[in-house]
């Protein structure tokens, strides 16, 4: 148990890892119970005196909770630093900011690389097939952990995108505003495919040895840097590619007729491979790409979106760009006309941007401007007290 | 929440925009089809408590709107507001972007599908300066609240007042409220269609279905 919500570090914030579940097990879409289980989060800012002033972030498929300060896995910054921060757009000196990990994922949270409480060591593929609903189901569990009744808003890009809609259609009375971005609203066979790509490469590794390679020293890196390399594909733009190598050679001047990384766009997808799998784990990625595959948000109203969003009370700001084609602007106009169809409120802006899906992670000044002025407007109009 | 100091003056919006505010009712739900910036949904909704949505094409606009905190899409209005359940709006408004629209009888049509009534303004081309241009230079009028080249510019089918009036006769769109605004916005005082057109530099129209 934590008590310490108010108690936060200037720079960086705080990592909690919390156990829930253990009197009240959280059920899932398989059916299955988890209980106990773990949400690791952190957190900026401080949470006003009549808690109206939290925004949850949801990360993407290979995020984490760190989307600002130092990953203390990786070293690195973490993946929202221009968006979120003192001053920034999701401003931590007005906000109170919450970013957890996923349920299935690899940084704290509950999933197949933790322990299971039952036989006290890695679950494995024994931890339950979990769903975007069920990653939400445990977000709700913390919220309520930290006494939080209603969001200020949810935001979230790309499989975040697909948690903040579930917030905003099944725990509509628990969010005030919600900011899906380069996200979609169930994914397509085309999605499904390359994902499936994906897994097939990590089973297809001797070393992944069924999910059990905890068990050895060696890790399947050659199945999940694969899975990488074709998923970053998806991530940018042809021509972000193009114009970022061309077809340029990797430190040589001529073709070397073998299968070396000739070509720079083959040196930079294997490091991105590579630089992949000492942060990710094998199973995780597995869980957490069937949960996006399992994604439909029409899936309880009959296929239909606009039955979903039927009487929505929540405000949407939508947001898409150009150049993504992983999840095109055209599913985020789908969301849109839906909206408008049950007279809901709901901006949309496509961002000309030519980086591809991974646009919503990079400075985006337009980005920045909208998801600032949407929370700044909103907040003056429901009365919200936001720290000075 | 005191929000006195939000209050738009009358002299906060365009002249033109201000005569289009004063119809509207309290409270009414409006779609603002090509709504800019959003300068008349933010006034409607400080000093009208009105229900706004808007449609516009460019991103600078819809920022702007959204910072505004209004609910604006962006996108093409003509494939837009064809999303738009029948009925869904007490007003909708079409200021100064008639003359854009790829079919300006469909969008006429479309207005009053969405909402009951419509309010429409547009450039009026019958005004005599306007004419004399043409008589004169024997080339393309280019105006200044319109300084295009011909070639290049977006607003593809200007009409004069009586082009618009013969539309909507033949589209059996009832016109209830009618008149001209000069070049300072300002409505001006008469009534009769051919001293409008001559004179009117706007035409400014209220639309229901017949």
């Amino acid at each position: 148990m934590t008590d310490g919500v108010n108690n936060i570090d200037e720079d960086d914030g705080f990592s909690e890892v919390v156990t829930l579940g253990n009197d009240d097990p959280l059920r899932l879409s398989s059916g299955e119970i988890l209980s106990p289980f773990k949400v690791a989060y952190k957190c900026w800012g401080t949470l006003n005196e009549d808690k109206s002033n939290a925004i949850l972030i949801c990360h993407a498929l290979t995020g984490d909770q760190y989307a600002r300060g130092k990953n203390p896995l990786t070293g690195k910054e973490g993946w929202w630093p221009k968006l979120i921060g003192p001053g920034l757009p999701i401003d931590t000196n007005k906000y109170f900011v919450i970013c957890p990990n996923v349920l299935g994922s690899c940084s704290g949270s509950s999933g197949p690389k933790e322990d299971d409480p039952e036989t006290g060591e890695p679950y494995g593929l024994d931890f339950p097939v979990i769903t975007i609903a069920d990653m939400v189901a445990a977000q709700v569990r913390l919220i309520d952990h930290l006494k939080i009744d209603k969001l200020f808003s949810v935001i979230g890009g790309s499989m975040g995108g697909m948690q903040v809609l579930h917030w905003a259609v099944n725990h509509e009375t628990r969010v005030r505003t919600a900011i899906p971005i380069a996200s979609t609203w169930r994914h397509s066979a085309q999605n499904i495919a390359f994902h499936e790509v994906g897994r097939q490469a990590i089973m297809a590794d001797p070393n992944w040895r069924n999910g059990r390679y905890f068990e050895t020293d060696i890790r399947p890196h050659a199945g999940l840097s694969v899975a990488r390399m074709a998923a970053h594909i998806t991530y940018m733009s042809e021509k972000s590619l193009t114009s970022k190598f061309g077809r340029a050679l990797q430190d040589r001047e001529k073709l070397t007729f073998g299968f070396d990384a000739d070509f720079q766009v083959e040196s930079y997808l294997r490091y991105q491979g590579i630089s992949f799998v000492d942060r990710f784990d094998a199973n995780s990625y597995l869980y957490i790409t069937r949960a996006m595959d399992y994604y439909d948000i029409s899936t309880n109203y009959g296929g239909s979106l606009t039955a979903a969003f039927e009487n929505t009370p929540v405000k949407f700001c939508i947001m898409s760009f150009t150049s993504d084609w992983l999840y095109t602007t055209e599913e985020s106009r789908e969301m849109v006309r839906a909206l408008n169809a049950v007279g809901a409120k709901v901006s949309f802006v496509e961002i000309d941007m030519d980086k591809g899906h991974d646009s919503f992670l990079l400075d985006c000044p337009e980005m920045f401007n909208i998801i600032s002025g949407f929370l700044a407007a909103e907040a003056s109009f429901s009365g919200i007290k936001l720290n000075e | 929440m005191n929000r006195d100091h939000n209050i738009h003056r009358a002299s906060d919006i365009r002249v033109d925009l201000l005569l289009i505010a004063d119809m509207i009712p309290h409270g009414a739900r409006v779609l603002d089809v090509g709504c800019g910036n959003g300068e008349l949904l933010e006034y409607l909704r400080l000093n009208k408590n009105v229900d706004g949505r808007g449609i516009e094409l460019s991103p600078e606009g819809v920022n702007e709107s959204v910072a505004k905190g209004l609910s604006v899409i962006q996108g093409n209005a003509e494939e837009e507001i064809s999303h738009f359940p029948d009925n869904s709006f007490d007003f909708v408004i079409l200021s100064q972007t008639l003359q854009a629209m790829g079919r300006p009888d469909r969008i006429l049509q479309e207005l009053l599908r969405v909402s009951k009534r419509a309010i429409v303004s547009f450039p009026n081309f019958g005004n005599w300066r306007v004419r004399l241009h043409l008589m004169l230079h024997g080339r393309m009028p280019v105006t200044k609240s319109l300084d295009y080249p011909w070639y290049s510019t977006p607003n593809i089918h200007f009409c004069t007042m009586r082009d618009f009036v013969d539309l909507c006769d033949e589209l059996e769109i009832k016109i209830e409220k009618k008149m001209a605004v000069n070049s300072s916005g300002s409505k001006m005082f008469f009534n009769s269609l051919l001293l409008s057109n001559l004179l009117g530099t706007q035409g400014l129209y209220v639309l229901t279905r017949e």
